[in-house]
C-alpha cells in the first residue's frame, strides 16, 4: 500500500529514547540533514554543536561523534555579537574514508572533517612508552616507530574557515553539483566559494539597493540544483523563487525564471505579504520540481511552468483566522523547512503543536502526526492527529485553541532513499523508520527517537 | 667501547625520528624535511622495511606535513638502494594521492611522475602499472582524480597489451559519475593524446574529447577546450577540420560563459595550432563573436588578446581583415560599460599601430587611444600611458604629445596618489620621448609641483624623478633649470619643503658633479644647519655625509668640517648622533686621512 496514508498508520512502530532531561536552551536542534547515502545524520544546534549519527546495521542511529562547530564571537567594529547557533549543515559528497560538512552560524562558514582512527605508533628511541627519558647509554640502535592497532577514535577536525564574505546573517549554504563549488546566502547577496580557496569568493546576486530605504525583499533562501551546476534556486519575503542559470553571465542578478502565483485580490490583507515569504525551497531529487514553504501552503513548482505552483497543500489552513495573534506573538515569522522523500513522491513539512504534516502526491492524501516523549514510544505506533476547527468529532481531535505555539517543528529531514524521517522538536530529535516486514513490506515505521 | 662511540652519533637522528611524532606541528614538520638524513642513518635496508611501511600509514598528519612528505619521497629514490627499488616508494605515494586535499595530492602525483622515470620498463609494468589500475578504479574520486595524471608517464614505456589497458583506463575515467574525476580527465586528454599513437588519437582520443567537450556540467566543458587545443597540434591539417573544429566550433558558441570564456583565454594557442587557413575561415568570426559577447568577463579575455591574435593573422591578408572585422570591434570596446573590458583593451590596443603602421594609426587608432586617454577608470588611462613608445615608433612623438598631454596633465593631478605616483614613474620614459624643448614647456612645472605634494610617497618619487631627468638631459640642463627651483623652496615656510630641498640635492648631487654641487648646493645646506628645526638639521648632516665623496677635500675641510663639527654639540640627540654619523662616514670616504684632519 503506497502512500502516507498506510505509510505510518496502521503500523508498529519503535522509539530509542535519547531524551535530555534538563532543557538547556542551547540544546535546542537548529538544523537537521542526511548525508547523501543517509548512514550519517548531522544536527546542529543553538550552542554551536554538531552531532553526528551513525547508522547501525540492525538499523538505528546512533551518536558517531560530537563537535563544537561555532563559538560565539563579537564583533568589535560593528559592536555586536556573533551567536554560536547553526543555522545550516550541509555534507559533501565523499571524497574517501573520512566524511566532510559544512557548518555555518550567521557569518563565517567552516569545512569540517570527520575521520576515523584506529592505529596509533608505537616506539621512541629517547623515551620510554610512559614519556620518562631513557639512559642514554642503552640507545644502541635506531628505533622507527611502528603503528600498533587501537580502539577506533572519531575525530573532527576544522579543515577550511571561510569568513568576512557576509555583511548579512546567513541563511543557506548550498554545494553545487560540480563538487568544487558552494553557495552561501545572507538577506541581500549569495556569495559562491570554491571549497579550497577560503580568502575570495565571487559575489553573485546582489539585491542590496543604492539606498536601504528602497529595500523591499530580502533573501530567504537558496539552493543550487542537484544536477545541473548552473542552475541555482533563490526564495524571497515577497513570495517568489527565482532560478538564475550561472551560465548565461557572471552575475546572476538577473534571474532565468521567476516563479510566483498570482495572489487573489479579494482575499489580499495587511498579512498577505508575510505569510506568503518562503522560508524553504528544495529541489527535488529529479531535479524536476521545486519545493517551496511559505506560512500557510507547501508548493510543489514545475521548473518549465513559472506562473503557478502544479500542486499546494494548505499545511494548517485553521491558523488563517488567528494569523492576528500570531502576529502578535511573532510566530507568524517562524521558519518552516520542507523535505521530499527519496522518490519525490511525498512531502513533509512542520506544523506546530509538535505536529508534523505528510502529503501523498499521488494518492492526495495527507496525515499529521506528532513528535513528542508522551507519544514517541519505543515500538509505538504513530496516531494520526486531527485539528479541528470548530466542536471536537472524536476524542483524539484537538481544537485549534488547544495548540501550542511554542512547539513547533521547524526542521525536518528525509533520507534520500528510505523512508527515515528526522524530525526536530525543540531539543529533542526524533528518526522514525519504515522497518522491513517479515513479508518484505515497507509497512512498518520504527519510530526512534534521540537527544 | 666502539658502542658508546655510537650512541653520540646516533643521538640527533634520534631525536629526529622522535619528533616525527611529536604533537607540535612544526617540529614533525622539521623532521619530515629532514626525512633524508634518517633514511640516510638508517640505511637503505632499514628505509624500505621500516620507514616506508610507517610513513605509509602515517596519513592523518596535517597537510603542511603531508605536503612535505609527499614532496620528499619524490626524490627518495637513492635512499632506498637506488632504481632498483625505486618501487617501494609507491605505497606510501599512492596512499598520500588519495588524501582529501587537492594540494597533497597534486604533489604526491607530481613525485609519482617523477619516479616513474626511474623504473625499468619491466618494474613499471610490475609495480607502477598495477598502482595506476588500483587508483583508477578506487571507490573515492579522489583517488580516481589522481589516476588521471599517470597515464602518460607510464604509456610510452609498455607492451602494447598494458597500453591497451591503459587507454581502456582512461576511457572509463572519461565518463566516470563524478564530475571532479571527468574534469581531471578532461584536463589531462591533451597531455595523454601527446603519447598516443596517432591512430589511437583519432580513434580513441577524439571521441572522449568530443564527449567530454559536451558534458552536462560547463565546469567540465571548459577543461576540455585547452585538450582540444593540445589535440589539435598533434593532428595533420586534413583532419582537423573533421575532427576537432566543429567541437571547437561548438565552445566558442557554448551556452555557459566560462566555456566561452576559456576559447578566448586560450585563442592564441588555438590559433597557432589550427593554421591560416581555419584562423581565416573559423577563427576570425569566432574572435568576432567574442568580442562582442554579453558576459563581460569574455570580453575581457577576448580584449586581452587582440594583439596577439593579430599579429599571428597571415600576413597576406593580416590588414584587411583587421580593418575590416576586428577593428570595428575594437571600436565599439572602446566605450564599453565595463572597466575591466576598457582596461584590458588599453593594455594592448597600443601595439596594433605596429602592425597596421603610420597612416591606419594616425586615421583609425590615434582617435581610439585619445577615447582611452580620457575614460572615466585611471586604470584605463594608465594601461595608454604605460605603452606609449609602441606608439611613437610609428607616429612620432610630437603628434602624439599634442594630442596626449592633456591628458597626461589630468592624471599628474589625478585625486588619487597611487595614479599620480604612477604616472610619476612615466615621466623619465616621457620625457626621453618627448625631447628636452618640448619637455620644459609642457612638463616642468609638473614635475616641480610634485616636490610640494601633500603625500610623502609622491615627493619622495618626485625626488627620484628629477635624478632620472638630469641623467637624460644633463647638468647644464639641471642647473638652468631645476637647481635654482630647488633650491628656492630652502626658504620655504612650511619645514617639509625645506626637507625636500636636502632631499633633492641628495639624489641630485652626483649626477650634477662636484661644480653644481659645491658652487651651488652645498652654501645652502650649510645656510640650513642653523634651522630652527631639528628635523631639519640632522638631515643636514646626513645630507653631508650623502654629498661628501662628490666634493673636494678642501671644500670638506674648509665647509663641511665646522659645520659638523658644531652640529655634533646640537642639544637635539637625533642631530648629534646623525653629525658624529656623518663625520665618521666622510671619514670612512676619505679613508686615508687620519682622522685628525677632520676633528
Amino acid at each position: 500500500e503506497a502512500g502516507v496514508g498506510g505509510f505510518f498508520t496502521k503500523t508498529k512502530s519503535e522509539i530509542n529514547l535519547f531524551f535530555n532531561l534538563v532543557c538547556d536552551p542551547a540544546d535546542v536542534i537548529s538544523t537537521v540533514e542526511f548525508n547523501q547515502t543517509g548512514e550519517f545524520l548531522a544536527t546542529g544546534d543553538k550552542g554551536g554543536r554538531v552531532v553526528i549519527f551513525q547508522r547501525e546495521p540492525q538499523g538505528e542511529y546512533n551518536v558517531y561523534s560530537t563537535f563544537q562547530s561555532h563559538e560565539p564571537e563579537f564583533d568589535y567594529l560593528k559592536s555586536f555579537e556573533i551567536e554560536e547557533k547553526i543555522n545550516k549543515i550541509r555534507w559533501l559528497p565523499p571524497h574517501n574514508p573520512a566524511h566532510f560538512l559544512l557548518s555555518t552560524n550567521d557569518k563565517t562558514v567552516k569545512l569540517w572533517k570527520v575521520s576515523e582512527k584506529d592505529k596509533r605508533a608505537e616506539g621512541y628511541n629517547l623515551r620510554d612508552e610512559e614519556g620518562r627519558l631513557k639512559d642514554l647509554s642503552t640507545i644502541t640502535t635506531l628505533q622507527v616507530p611502528v603503528l600498533r592497532p587501537m580502539d577506533l577514535l572519531v575525530e573532527a577536525s576544522p579543515r577550511r574557515v571561510f569568513a568576512n564574505a557576509h555583511a548579512y546573517h546567513i541563511n543557506s549554504i548550498s554545494v553545487n553539483s560540480d563538487c568544487e563549488t558552494y553557495l552561501s546566502a545572507d538577506d541581500l547577496r549569495i556569495n559562491l566559494w570554491h571549497l579550497n580557496i577560503t580568502d575570495r569568493s565571487f559575489n553573485i546576486v546582489d539585491l542590496k539597493p543604492e539606498n536601504m530605504e528602497d529595500l523591499s525583499e530580502v533573501i530567504t533562501v537558496a539552493e543550487f540544483h542537484p544536477h545541473h551546476c548552473h542552475l541555482l534556486a533563490f526564495s524571497s519575503s515577497t513570495g517568489t523563487t527565482r532560478l538564475c542559470d550561472m551560465r548565461a553571465r557572471a552575475l546572476c542578478d538577473q534571474h532565468a525564471k521567476l516563479f510566483e502565483e498570482a495572489v487573489d485580490p479579494s482575499r489580499q490583507s495587511f498579512f498577505s505579504e508575510i505569510v506568503s515569504s518562503v522560508s524553504d525551497v528544495k529541489f527535488s531529487h529529479s531535479g524536476r520540481y521545486l519545493l517551496t514553504r511559505d506560512y500557510l501552503t507547501v508548493k510543489v513548482w514545475d521548473l518549465n511552468m513559472e506562473n503557478k505552483p502544479m500542486e499546494t497543500y494548505q499545511v494548517h489552513d485553521y491558523l488563517r483566522t488567528k494569523l492576528c495573534s500570531l502576529y502578535e506573538s511573532d510566530c507568524i515569522f517562524d521558519k518552516f523547512e520542507c523535505a521530499w522523500n527519496g522518490t519525490d513522491s511525498v512531502i513533509m513539512t512542520g506544523a506546530y503543536n509538535n505536529y508534523f504534516r505528510m502529503f501523498d502526491r499521488a494518492s492526495l492524501r495527507d496525515v499529521t502526526l506528532e513528535a513528542s516523549r508522551e507519544v514517541c514510544k519505543r515500538r509505538a505506533v504513530l496516531q494520526p492527529r486531527r485539528v479541528c476547527v470548530g466542536k471536537k468529532r472524536k476524542e483524539t481531535d484537538v481544537s485549534v485553541d488547544s495548540l501550542d505555539f511554542r512547539k513547533k517543528i521547524l526542521h525536518t529531514a528525509w533520507h534520500p532513499k528510505e523512508n527515515i524521517i528526522a524530525i526536530a522538536a525543540s531539543n529533542n530529535l526524533y528518526i522514525f523508520q519504515d522497518r522491513l516486514t517479515p513479508n518484505g513490506h515497507h509497512n512498518t515505521p520504527e519510530i526512534q527517537s534521540a537527544m | 667501547m666502539a658502542g658508546a662511540e655510537g650512541d653520540d652519533s646516533l643521538y640527533p637522528i634520534a631525536v629526529l625520528i622522535d619528533e616525527l611524532r611529536n604533537e607540535d606541528v612544526q617540529l614533525r614538520l622539521n623532521s619530515i624535511k629532514k626525512l633524508s638524513t634518517i633514511a640516510l642513518a638508517l640505511e637503505v635496508e632499514r628505509t624500505r622495511t621500516e620507514l616506508l611501511p610507517f610513513l605509509t600509514d602515517t596519513i592523518y598528519d596535517e597537510d603542511e606535513v603531508l605536503l612535505a612528505l609527499a614532496e620528499q619521497l619524490g626524490s627518495f629514490t637513492v635512499l632506498v638502494g637506488g632504481p632498483e627499488f625505486v618501487h617501494c616508494l609507491l605505497p606510501p605515494l599512492e596512499s598520500l594521492a588519495t588524501v582529501e586535499e587537492t594540494v597533497v595530492r597534486d604533489k604526491a602525483v607530481e613525485s609519482l611522475r617523477k619516479i616513474s622515470q626511474e623504473h625499468s620498463p619491466v618494474d613499471l609494468e610490475v609495480h607502477f602499472v598495477p598502482l595506476v589500475k588500483r587508483l583508477a578504479s578506487g571507490d573515492w574520486f579522489t583517488s580516481r582524480t589522481s589516476a588521471c595524471g599517470l597515464f602518460s608517464v607510464c604509456y610510452p614505456h609498455v607492451s602494447s597489451t598494458v597500453k591497451a589497458e591503459i587507454r581502456q583506463h582512461f576511457r572509463t575515467l572519461c565518463s566516470d559519475d563524478t564530475p571532479m574525476v571527468r574534469r581531471a580527465a578532461s584536463s589531462k586528454l591533451g597531455e595523454f593524446a601527446k603519447v598516443l599513437e596517432l591512430d589511437y588519437v583519432k580513434s580513441d582520443i577524439i571521441p572522449l574529447f568530443t564527449a567530454l567537450a559536451s558534458d552536462e556540467q560547463d565546469s567540465v566543458r571548459l577543461l576540455a577546450v585547452e585538450s582540444g587545443v593540445s589535440i589539435a597540434t598533434l593532428l595533420p591539417q586534413e583532419d582537423l577540420e573533421d575532427l576537432v573544429m566543429p567541437t571547437l566550433r561548438q565552445a566558442a558558441e557554448d551556452k555557459s560563459w566560462r566555456v566561452r570564456y576559456m576559447v578566448a583565454d586560450k585563442f592564441s594557442e588555438l590559433q597557432k595550432a589550427v593554421g591560416p587557413e581555419i584562423t581565416k575561415n573559423d577563427l576570425v568570426p569566432a574572435f568576432q563573436n567574442l568580442l562582442k559577447d554579453c558576459e563581460a568577463e569574455v570580453r575581457t579575455a577576448a580584449a586581452n588578446k587582440v594583439k596577439v591574435f593579430c599579429e599571428s593573422l597571415p600576413e597576406d591578408s593580416r590588414e584587411t581583415i583587421i580593418m575590416t572585422h576586428i577593428l570595428p570591434c575594437v571600436k565599439e570596446l572602446v566605450s564599453d560599460t565595463n572597466q575591466h573590458v576598457k582596461s584590458a583593451l588599453a593594455s594592448v590596443i597600443m601595439g596594433l599601430s605596429t602592425i597596421l603602421g603610420k597612416d591606419n594609426t594616425v586615421e583609425h587608432l590615434l582617435p581610439l587611444f585619445l577615447v582611452q586617454l580620457k575614460d572615466e577608470y585611471p586604470e584605463v588611462r594608465l594601461n595608454i600611458i604605460s605603452n606609449l613608445d609602441c606608439v611613437n615608433e610609428v607616429i612620432g612623438i610630437r603628434q602624439l604629445s599634442q594630442s596626449l598631454l592633456p591628458a597626461i596633465v589630468e592624471l599628474a593631478e589625478d585625486a588619487k596618489w597611487r595614479v599620480r605616483l604612477a604616472i610619476i614613474e612615466y615621466m623619465p620614459l616621457l620625457a626621453g620621448q618627448l625631447g628636452v624643448e618640448f619637455f620644459d614647456e609642457k612638463l616642468n612645472s609638473l614635475c616641480m609641483a610634485w616636490l610640494i605634494d601633500h603625500v610623502y610617497a609622491i615627493r619622495e618619487a618626485a625626488t627620484c624623478n628629477l635624478m632620472k631627468l638630469v641623467e637624460k638631459f644633463g647638468a647644464e640642463w639641471a642647473q638652468n633649470t631645476i637647481v635654482p627651483k630647488v633650491l628656492g623652496m630652502a626658504n620655504d615656510s612650511n619645514y617639509l619643503h625645506r626637507m625636500t630641498t636636502l632631499f633633492c640635492i641628495n639624489a641630485l648631487s652626483e649626477v650634477c658633479g662636484q661644480e653644481i654641487t659645491t658652487k651651488h648646493m652645498l652654501p645652502v645646506v650649510l645656510k640650513m644647519s642653523t634651522d630652527q628645526v631639528a628635523n631639519v638639521r640632522f638631515n643636514v648632516a646626513r645630507c653631508l655625509q650623502k654629498i661628501g665623496p662628490v666634493l673636494d677635500s678642501s671644500a670638506l675641510q674648509a665647509e663641511v668640517k665646522p659645520v659638523l663639527e658644531k652640529l655634533a654639540t646640537d642639544q637635539d640627540m637625533d642631530v648629534k648622533y646623525f653629525a658624529l654619523d656623518a663625520i665618521s662616514g666622510i671619514l670612512a670616504g676619505q679613508n686615508n686621512l687620519p682622522i685628525m684632519m677632520l676633528l
